[in-house]
C-alpha cells in the first residue's frame, strides 16, 4: 500500500514575509493518479506546486517523491517531472519547436532534425499545425502558447506532470481537447498528474480525486462522486461559484 | 529624551545599513555561484557565441565612434597646452598613453554598459518575471550555466578585444587631427607613436577591459535575476544594472591603475 504513494506531502508550511500562504498542507498522490487541486485565487496553489518542484524552499515540512525526501535535494529531481506553467513560460528567444524539444536538445543531445520531428509530432498531439513549429512564442495567441507549454511538458514522457491552470484562457472546445490530453498522459503513459484548476467542468472530467486548498490547508479531498454528495460548505460554495457562504472574498 | 533621539538615529541609520549588508551578501553569493558554474561543465557553447556576437560585434560601431573622437580631442587639447617646440612628439605620446591606458578601456566599457548591461538585465529580468527561469529549472537546466556563465565569459573575453580595436581607432583619431589639422609630418608622428609604445600601458588597459566586461555582465545578470514585480521591476533592474556597472567600472579603474602604476 505504502509503495503506491508517488508524492507525499506532510505538514508543509510556506510564508512570504508575514504572509502565511501554506499552513500545514498534508496531501498524498498515488502512482498513476490524477489529482486536481481546487481553491480560490491567491490561496497558494501555484506556491504548492513550486514547493514540490523545489522552485520555492518551504519553511517547514516534508515532501517525499518515491519515498525519498526531496526538500533541499533537487538534483535530478526534474528529470522525471514535466510542468505546464500558468503563464506558459515559453522561452521567447527560441522558436516554438525549440521550446518543445528543449529537453531533447539540451539534456538528451538529440540531433536537431530528429528533435524537430518529435516536436512537430507532439505539437500535432496538442492540436497545433506543423507550420507553427517555426514561429516564435510572441507570434502565438495565449491559447496556442498554453498548448506549446503543454507539449513541452509532456514530450519526455515524465513520471509526474504538473498542470497549472491548463484550461484557463481557452475556448470550451479547446479546453476539452486539453482535458483529453491530460487524461491521455495520465492513463496512457501512466504518469502521475497534479492539476490546478478553477474550471469545475475540467476538474470533473480529469480528476481521480479532488482536493480543496483553503487558508493554507487541504480542507477537503475525495472523488468526484464524493464531491457531489458532500455537505462541506466550503466545497459547496466553490462548486456553485457563489459569493455567499463561508469563504469570504476580500475586496 | 536624548536616549530616544539616539535610538531614533540608529534606527534610521540601521535599516538601510542592514538592507545594504543583506544585498552585499546576496551579491557575494551570486558571484561565487556564478564563478563556480562558469568553470564547471556542462558548457553551453552556442549561447556563449551568441553573446560574443551581441557584446562584441554589434558594439564595434559604438566603440569605434567613442574612441576615435576621444583620440581626436586629446590631440587637440594636448597641442593647445604645449608650446610648438616638440609638440609633435608630445601629442603622439599623450594620445598613445591616454587612449591605451584610460580612454579606450573606460569609455568603451561605459558605452557597452549602457548597451549590453541594460539589454542583459532586461532580458533576464523578463525571463524571471514571466517564470522562464523557473521553466529552465524544471527542464533540468541550471540558469547559472545556461544563462549567466555564457554572458560572464563573453564579457570577460570580448571586452579586451573591443578595447584593442578601440586603441587602434583612438590612436588613429589622434593621428588624423595631428596630421590634417595640426600639420605634423605623418612619418614623424607614427615614429613617435611606435617609439613610445609600452607594454604595460596596453596590458593594463586590456586587464581593465576584462574586469569591466565581467562587471557589466555580472551586473546585468544579477540585477535581472533578482528583479520581481512585472514590467516595472524589469525597468528598475535595467537602470540598476547600468548605474551599478558604471560606478563599479570607475572604482575598479582606479584600483587597477593603482596596482599597475603606483609606486
Ligand atoms: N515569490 C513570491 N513572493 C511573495 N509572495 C508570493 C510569491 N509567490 C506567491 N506569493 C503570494 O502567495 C499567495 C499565493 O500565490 P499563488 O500564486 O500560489 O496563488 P494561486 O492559488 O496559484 O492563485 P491563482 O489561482 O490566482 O493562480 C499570493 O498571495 C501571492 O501574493
Ligand atoms: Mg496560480
Amino acid at each position: 500500500m505504502e509503495n503506491d504513494i508517488k508524492i507525499s506531502i506532510k505538514d508543509l508550511h510556506k510564508s512570504f514575509g508575514r504572509k502565511k500562504v501554506l499552513d500545514g498542507v498534508n496531501l498524498d498522490i498515488k502512482k498513476g493518479e490524477s489529482l486536481v487541486v481546487i481553491g480560490g485565487s491567491g490561496t497558494g496553489k501555484s506556491v504548492l506546486i513550486k514547493c514540490i518542484q523545489g522552485l520555492l524552499m518551504p519553511d517547514f515540512g516534508s515532501i517525499q517523491i518515491d519515498g525519498q525526501e526531496t526538500i533541499g535535494k533537487t538534483q535530478n529531481l526534474h528529470l522525471k517531472m514535466g510542468m505546464l506553467f500558468q503563464g506558459g513560460a515559453l522561452f521567447d528567444s527560441l522558436s516554438v519547436w525549440e521550446n518543445v524539444a528543449f529537453s531533447l536538445l539540451e539534456n538528451k543531445h538529440t540531433p536537431r532534425n530528429e528533435a524537430k520531428v518529435e516536436a512537430v509530432r507532439v505539437l500535432r498531439q496538442v492540436g497545433l499545425a506543423p507550420d507553427v513549429a517555426d514561429l516564435y512564442p510572441s507570434e502565438l495567441s495565449g491559447g496556442m502558447q498554453k498548448r506549446v507549454g503543454l507539449a513541452r511538458a509532456i514530450i519526455t514522457n515524465p513520471e509526474i506532470i504538473f498542470f497549472d491552470e491548463p484550461t484557463t484562457g481557452l475556448d470550451p472546445i479547446m479546453s476539452d481537447v486539453i482535458n483529453d490530453l491530460i487524461i491521455e498522459s495520465a492513463k496512457g503513459l501512466g504518469a502521475t498528474t497534479l492539476t490546478i484548476t478553477h474550471d469545475m467542468a475540467s476538474a470533473r472530467k480529469i480528476a481521480d480525486r479532488i482536493a480543496m486548498l483553503y487558508q493554507g490547508k487541504i480542507i477537503w479531498q475525495g472523488t468526484v462522486k464524493e464531491m457531489d454528495k458532500t455537505d462541506n460548505p466550503y466545497v459547496l460554495q466553490f462548486i456553485k461559484g457563489s459569493a455567499k457562504g463561508p469563504i469570504k472574498v476580500e475586496i | 529624551m536624548l536616549l530616544k533621539q539616539i535610538e531614533q538615529f540608529l534606527r534610521t541609520l540601521g535599516r538601510p545599513l542592514v538592507k545594504f549588508l543583506i544585498s552585499l551578501g546576496q551579491l557575494t553569493l551570486f558571484i561565487i555561484k556564478s564563478i563556480y558554474h562558469a568553470v564547471m561543465p556542462p558548457f553551453y557553447i552556442k549561447n556563449f557565441f551568441g553573446q560574443v556576437l551581441d557584446i562584441g560585434f554589434y558594439s564595434l560601431p559604438v566603440v569605434g565612434l567613442t574612441t576615435v573622437f576621444a583620440g581626436m580631442v586629446i590631440a587637440l587639447q594636448t597641442y593647445s597646452g604645449f608650446s610648438s617646440i616638440g609638440a609633435e612628439k608630445a601629442v603622439a605620446n599623450v594620445v598613445l598613453i591616454s587612449v591605451t591606458r584610460e580612454l579606450a578601456p573606460v569609455l568603451s566599457a561605459l558605452m557597452v554598459a549602457g548597451r549590453i548591461g541594460a539589454a542583459m538585465a532586461a532580458e533576464i529580468g523578463t525571463m524571471k518575471v514571466t517564470e522562464q527561469i523557473d521553466a529552465l529549472i524544471t527542464l533540468s537546466t541550471n540558469p547559472f550555466k545556461y544563462l549567466f556563465a555564457p554572458r560572464l565569459w563573453a564579457g570577460l573575453l570580448v571586452l579586451p578585444v573591443l578595447v584593442l580595436f578601440g586603441d587602434v581607432i583612438g590612436i588613429f583619431g589622434g593621428y588624423v587631427v595631428g596630421v590634417y589639422k595640426l600639420g605634423f609630418n605623418p612619418a614623424n608622428y607614427i615614429n613617435a607613436t611606435i617609439e613610445n609604445l609600452e607594454a604595460v600601458g596596453i596590458i593594463s588597459g586590456l586587464t581593465k577591459a576584462a574586469v569591466f566586461g565581467f562587471i557589466i555582465a555580472l551586473m546585468g545578470c544579477y540585477n535581472g535575476y533578482k528583479s520581481k514585480g512585472g514590467a516595472q521591476g524589469v525597468g528598475e533592474a535595467t537602470t540598476n544594472a547600468v548605474v551599478s556597472a558604471s560606478i563599479l567600472i570607475l572604482i575598479f579603474n582606479y584600483i587597477i591603475t593603482e596596482i599597475f602604476f603606483a609606486r
